[in-house]
């Protein structure tokens, strides 16, 4: 008898003949009726409607049937939830069952039915069974806990079932444990900060027994749960580590990696001189490479994750290159990801074989892994110099192939060898040359283009080839086009006489007929260098470009500790944290690696990124007091007043300038006599008070200015960001060209600078007899500005202003008398700004940013309350240092952490970046993650305070998720605030 | 933890759906199938991630198996399970159909419903599960409770993959040593890369609870008794033992045993199972070698020229043995030459296939064919596949020897003697290319 026949029935009147049926007296009947049931169930037809003549199926004797009905039961309970409360009273008997198995059904199958009415009835039951004499009925009520958890978590809190979980921790099954250890885990994954999993040397003991006892599913559930203990010192993780390595060698690839995931933790702990961290790595190796023959799909979950552990520890695989070689008849999945693998286990040892093999992926049939093959080659030739000839010569051989995609990928790559490299191969820039016809990708494209114009000189015909390039300007992509203009910028510098029309071309097509602002900006600005000072323009832009590093795609150490924590899950497949595919709180805890036991081993330890290289700054501009009325009182208050206002400059020349004059800058500040010190300028007339401070030379030290520089073109943060110099505009008395240049930048880009709310009226003039004031707070110049409009009301005349402020949280205080010089008339109105400084006296106020005015004139003393908004606090100098920033951030604990939710807002990942520029808040970095960008910025506020930010902007998604990480949490919800005003303006 | 599961045929038709967790909607399902199934493009990794939920999935013939979550489960234990249910769906019905997946599906749902509790599995050993869930309906109601509380110790117990009280009249157990052998190798006959991953496949007859002790020419045992014992004998075993790169075993085998004294023991499943996997990649003995000679004559013709020598003793007979030679798509036409066996040209595969039916060690043998193209104004060029071979020989490549096999079993009366032992050992290839 075979069962396919139920899927069959299509005919009309189907659901009448199988109530029939259902109600039938014949058991036989009843039984295929239900089948017949469950098959259209399965193919998605809703049978919903036979649910009271299905349920009364459901007291039998007749396993099979019952289990039939069950399944129906827990598809359609909560479509009908009243007649599925008919269906407990058989639950609560079956749980009585002398059969183990059917009172672990009738427990299981509950667990499933997500009624709330039923659950009521389920906790009896579940209480019994999870001391049931049976294992097997054990270890289906403890999964059942977890079950009803999801249901109702308060309910399982308040029957005590997770005492009664715990204790099943230590039940005398294998299988009981592994369930509850389990059922614990998820359930502590949903309370973060409970300590529901107490785990302690005790308890570890006894899962590590367990383990060696249990399933192999079980074994992965108490792997995955010991992966979250931290061992108290490397002892216990030794000890550990010795009682997990024998899962090494287990046939379930699973709890291979589950091992692997606690060894690759709890090695951090261990001291790097003891013998047995050698051992361990040695051990770790061979496992790996078996995975590699289990079936397509469990190699790809397996490769993502070799992936992390090479970033993270690269001697385990050092030697085990051979094992990556990729085979004719692998899926394309498992080519790409070993190319990778490949591409970061190279090293002069090996690089002969693996050169010999990548050519031979070249020619391959699938398009993405020949391209994937021919940018491993010139990743080779960057990494192992030895090797870079070869590189050369065998990109060479692949253009000569003529296959359009190879010679464009070959392309690419030779610029980046040219970047590493210079003057070495420039011999076959003909070669490439030739090509340049069949180039139609954007990132070919602009890479030849680079390519002609930084070697201008030794191209006979470079303007002509330019030129052609030029034809169909406004048709090629952004990246064309800057590299077309800055190329050609190039060729003129370096041929001026025959290139004149060229360049004047290019950039008219740039700045005039572009509404491109990027391309504009840095259009005007090589205009105004070329028309002002050509000798300095050559400085800026044939500058020598720094190296370009050896390892790319390189996941951010951050990101991969907490990669290596989730190793064998998907976090780890996608390369992604939980949180980033996880919805609600589950799983967003991040994960960190326990610290190095070993004192003195900065280099390895996880708290360095050792990517970069780039020495450790200590973060020490985050004072370590978590309590903010401290923070905000013991502050050092000082910097802002005593050297006068930060020079706004740096930001905003950093800003124009950063990403298109690369390094250039450098020479550029370095020659002082060339440029002069700039003087600032604010716009404020009203503010004598402040002096004007022109910036010593010392302020814009090259050095300074440099290394800025080099971290943002290095880290390709803020590309072409629009200068934020609207609010202090530059006046250059000897070459006034920079000034022009500068206002034609806010001109043409967008008007940018602090974002000021517009003005309110802080004091009525029923309340202040006849006085009314309106008023916003602005930022500019690196001045904090008070904005007024005194309005008189009154009959009579007003004289004698002066004003006060009461302590508040951030040291607000006039830094001059308020200047109403003429007595205001009746009707009469005067703008006022009055510049505060912040080294006022402290008090925390609620909310944080309330400050209390007092208004004096010649007819009473007037009080009001104003709220400012805390963006005015940001300083100019908030850009953290990409390093400081990860250091900083992993520094903070996570209950530091805030997250808010911004609505509507329609920018762009990069306009909002810009915005955000404008009031003081710096992106640092940014990422992309399918299709979401993350953005990094820093804010560092006038008494010091640094807050720390990620926003996440998903295209076409008007929400946006800020999430808000600083050593006072207080400040969190006002910053919010800010970004929330600064966007949505 | 997995949220759902689905069973799909060919053309995206549910045929299994069991949802697990509230989070896993019927979308889901319609997600699956029109992404993944139906998607133009080949699948490019065997996780996909719709709308913020995943899917692993695997295909076995034509049917799709997926699984679906919305959490950060174990992505490795994902795919163990879906190979173990396709283990178990063959234990229990043969081949995966979708003939036999519909004609079965209570069966399936019933197993679902037993080896996946809230998205977690549980125990999937087939032995355990054939006894208390049979494709006659479920035994149960005949059961005695000594016969049921014996189902449920199993299932949770510590030796879930045995029942207490199997009884044979003759206590036999056949070992089979099963190799593949992998190559790359250059076409100047440079290995590239070259490894053994063995089995050792057990078929276990015997009767009662017996404890095994499993022993192999392993180099590390052996020199560990090499330097314990008499040192004239070091040398000589020294030469006849492998070095095993890495090996897994089967869950009856005690694994902290093995990494303490790296000794085998255990306590074997009845019938056939897998007892240890391997794999070594030194001092392989390669049975065959692959000499390929390719010459362009003109835009139009190719010819090839492939010798292949066998590298063993000439005693032995190797079998079943296949030399594939590819072709570029545009032949026209083919004429083959080969002293031994039956050669063709296979326009379907676009490949020259010659099959021989056995050659004994250390003979040579060749093929010459002229191959005929048309003229193609296609740039591409052909990327020129590797050679493949296949073959079977009856000794193991990697020079893997049973040492011996010792059963205890202190409760009944039989002792090591008086169980029957078979060994056999066959080589086979892997992935065995020689680029040309």
């Amino acid at each position: 008898m075979t069962d396919s026949k139920y899927f069959t029935t299509t005919k009309k009147g189907e659901i009448f003949e199988l109530k029939a049926e259902l109600n039938s007296d014949k058991k036989e009947k009843k039984k295929e009726a239900v089948k017949k049931v469950i098959a259209s169930m399965t193919v998605g037809k809703d049978v919903s409607a036979l649910f009271p003549d299905v349920v009364n199926c459901m007291q039998t004797d007749n396993l099979e049937l019952k289990k039939l009905v069950y399944l129906y039961l827990m598809n359609y309970a909560k479509s009908q939830p009243d007649m599925a409360i008919m269906a407990v009273n058989t639950f609560v008997k079956d749980c009585e069952d002398p059969n183990p198995l059917i009172r672990a059904l009738a427990v299981r199958t509950m667990g499933c039915i997500r009624v709330d009415k039923i659950t009521e009835y389920l906790c009896e039951p579940l209480r019994k069974c999870l001391k049931d004499e049976d294992p097997y009925v054990r270890k289906t009520a403890a999964v059942c806990v977890a079950k009803l958890h999801d249901i109702n978590a308060q309910l399982v809190e308040d029957q005590g079932f997770l005492d009664t979980l715990k204790d099943l921790i230590s039940d005398s099954n294998p299988m009981v444990v592994a369930n509850a250890v389990a059922a614990l885990s998820e359930i502590a994954e949903s309370h973060p900060n409970s300590n529901l999993l107490d785990l302690n040397p005790q308890t570890i003991n006894k899962l590590l027994t367990a383990l060696n006892e249990c399933t192999e599913w079980g074994q992965i559930f108490i792997l995955d749960c010991l992966a979250n203990y931290t061992p108290r010192d490397d002892r216990e993780s030794q000890s550990i580590c010795e009682r997990v390595t024998p899962r090494l060698s287990h046939a379930n690839s699973a709890v291979v990696l589950s091992a692997v995931k606690v060894l690759m933790k709890f090695m951090e702990m261990l001291p790097k001189d003891l013998d047995y961290y050698g051992t361990l790595l040695k051990k770790l190796a061979p496992p790996l490479v078996t995975l590699l023959s289990a079936e397509p799909e469990l190699q790809y979950v397996a490769l993502r994750n070799i992936n992390l552990i090479v970033q993270r520890r690269p001697e385990i695989l050092k030697h085990e290159m051979k094992v990556f070689f990729v085979k004719y008849n692998d899926p394309i999945y498992v080519k790409l990801e070993k190319l990778d693998i490949m591409i970061r286990l190279a090293s002069q040892a090996n690089i002969a074989q693996v050169l010999a093999e990548l050519k031979e992926y070249a020619t391959e049939v699938d398009v993405d892994f020949v391209r994937k093959a021919v940018r491993a080659i010139g990743r080779c030739a960057i990494k192992v110099e030895q090797s870079a000839e070869r590189c050369v010569s065998t990109l060479l051989d692949l253009i000569q192939t003529k296959v359009n995609y190879v010679v464009q990928e070959a392309i690419v790559v030779i610029k980046d060898i040219f970047r590493k490299y210079p003057n070495k191969y420039e011999s076959v820039i003909a070669t490439l040359c030739e090509n340049l016809d069949s180039l139609d990708e954007p990132e070919a494209r602009a890479a030849m283009i680079w390519i002609v114009g930084e070697y201008a000189e030794r191209i006979d015909n470079a303007d002509e080839l330019l030129e052609s390039f030029l034809e169909g300007f406004h048709d090629e992509s952004t990246q064309v086009q800057l590299q077309l203009l800055t190329a050609i910028v190039k060729l003129f510098l370096k041929k001026p006489t025959e290139t004149q029309e060229l360049v004047q071309q290019v950039l008219s097509l740039a700045t005039q007929d572009s509404d491109n602002p990027d391309l504009r900006d840095r259009g005007y600005i090589y205009w105004r260098l070329l028309s002002t000072d050509p000798v300095a323009a050559k400085e800026v832009v044939l500058a020598e470009k720094p190296l370009i590093s050896e390892e790319t795609d390189l996941i951010e150490p951050t990101l991969l500790e907490e990669l290596i924590c989730h190793i064998g899950t998907l976090a780890s497949v996608y390369h992604k944290p939980p949180s980033a595919f996880v919805e609600g709180s589950r799983g967003v805890q991040h994960k960190r690696l326990p610290g190095s036991a070993g004192s003195g081993e900065s280099v390895e330890s996880p708290d360095t990124g050792s990517a970069a290289g780039v020495p450790d700054a200590p973060p020490a501009v985050i004072p370590s007091q978590g309590d903010l009325l401290g923070d905000l009182l013991n502050l050092d208050l000082t910097p802002p007043a005593t050297s006068g206002p930060p020079p706004p400059a740096t930001s905003g020349l950093q800003l124009g300038a950063m990403d298109l004059l690369g390094g250039g800058l450098d020479s550029l500040m370095g020659d002082e006599s060339e440029p002069p010190p700039i003087p600032l300028r604010t716009d404020t007339p009203q503010s004598p008070q402040i002096p004007h401070h022109s910036p010593s030379p010392t302020d814009y030290s090259p050095t300074e200015l440099g290394g800025d520089l080099g971290g943002g073109s290095a880290m390709g943060a803020g590309f072409g960001a629009p200068p934020a110099a609207t609010a202090a505009p530059f006046s250059a008395p000897v070459s006034g060209g920079l000034d022009d240049l500068f206002d034609l930048g806010g001109g043409v880009g967008m008007p940018m600078g602090a974002y000021s709310p517009p003005k309110t009226v802080w004091l009525p003039a029923m309340k202040g007899k006849g006085l009314e004031i309106s008023g916003t707070f602005a930022r500019r110049g690196g001045v904090i500005q008070m904005e007024m409009t005194l309005t008189n009301k009154a009959m009579s005349v007003m004289t004698d202003f002066a004003i006060q402020f009461n302590r508040n949280s951030f040291g607000l205080a006039p830094a001059g008398p308020l200047q109403v010089l003429t007595p205001l008339s009746p009707n009469q109105s005067i703008e006022v700004s009055l510049p505060l400084s912040t080294v006022g006296p402290v008090m925390k106020m609620d909310p944080l940013n309330n400050l209390q005015v007092a208004v004096k004139n010649n007819i009473d003393v007037f009080y009001f309350s104003c709220q400012y908004p805390i963006s005015m606090l940001f300083v100019e100098d908030g850009k953290m240092e990409r390093q400081v920033f990860l250091a900083t951030w992993k520094d903070i604990p996570n209950d530091n952490e805030a997250q808010f939710q911004i609505k509507d807002c329609h920018l762009s990942s990069d306009a909002a970046s810009s915005k955000l520029q404008g009031s003081n808040i710096f992106t640092i970095a940014k990422r992309t993650v399918d299709g979401q960008d993350m953005l990094y910025q820093s804010v560092k506020l006038s008494n010091g305070i640094w807050v720390l930010a990620e926003l996440r902007v998903q295209t076409g998604n008007p929400i946006f998720t800020v999430c808000l990480k600083c050593r006072a949490p207080e400040v969190s919800q006002c910053v919010f605030q800010s970004y929330e005003a600064v966007l949505k303006n | 933890m997995i949220g759902g599961l689905f069973i799909y045929n060919h053309k995206g038709e549910v045929l299994i759906s069991r949802v697990y967790r509230d989070d896993i909607g019927r979308n889901a399902v319609d997600a699956f199938r029109v992404n993944v199934i139906h998607a133009r493009q080949q699948v490019r990794s065997p996780v996909t991630n719709i709308a913020r939920t995943s899917f692993f999935h695997v295909k076995r013939s034509n049917i799709w198996l997926a699984a679906v979550t919305k959490q950060n489960v174990n992505a490795a234990m994902v795919f163990e399970f879906l190979y173990k249910m396709c283990d178990v769906m063959t234990a229990y019905f043969g081949k995966i159909s979708e003939e036999n997946i519909k004609n079965n599906f209570v069966l399936i749902y019933e197993l679902l419903d037993e080896i996946l509790d809230f998205g977690y599995p549980q125990n999937s050993e087939t032995g355990a599960l054939k006894t208390f869930i049979t494709q006659q309906g479920i035994k149960g109601q005949c059961q005695t409770k000594e016969e049921q509380s014996q189902i449920t110790s199993q299932v949770t117990g510590q030796i879930g993959w045995r029942r207490e009280g199997i009884k044979y009249r003759r206590n036999e157990l056949f070992l089979d040593v099963l190799e593949s052998v992998n190559l790359l190798m250059s076409p100047q006959g440079q290995v590239l890369s070259a490894h053994v991953s063995g089995r050792v496949v057990m078929k276990s007859y015997l009767s009662g609870m017996p404890e095994c002790k499993f022993g192999m020419n392993d180099k590390i045992v052996i020199d560990k008794q090499g330097k314990g014992g008499a040192s004239d004998d070091a040398g000589k075993s020294g030469k006849q033992s492998i070095a095993i790169d890495d090996c897994t075993f089967h869950q009856c085998v005690r694994l902290s045993k093995f990494d303490s004294e790296r000794s085998i023991s255990f306590i074997p499943p009845d019938g056939e199972y897998e007892l240890m996997r391997y794999r070594t990649t030194k001092d392989i003995i390669l049975p065959f070698r692959v000499i390929p000679l390719v010459r362009e004559v003109g835009r139009t013709k190719l010819e090839v020229k492939v010798v292949i020598k066998s590298n063993f003793k000439p005693s032995l007979l190797a079998q079943k043995i296949e030399v594939r030679i590819p072709t570029p798509l545009n032949t026209s036409g083919v004429q083959v030459i080969c002293m031994k066996g039956k050669a063709k040209y296979k326009a379907s595969e676009n490949a020259i296939v010659w099959k021989i039916k056995r050659m004994a060690g250390m003979k040579e043998s060749q093929i010459s064919a002229e191959i005929e193209l048309l003229p193609t104004n296609d740039k591409k060029k052909w990327a020129r596949p590797p050679i493949s071979m296949n073959f079977e020989v009856p000794f193991a490549p990697s020079g893997l020897k049973v040492r011996y096999l010792k059963v205890f079993e202190s409760k009944l009366n039989y002792s090591d003697h008086d169980v029957i032992k078979w060994v056999r050992y066959i080589g086979r290839s892997g992935i065995y290319e020689t680029r040309c």
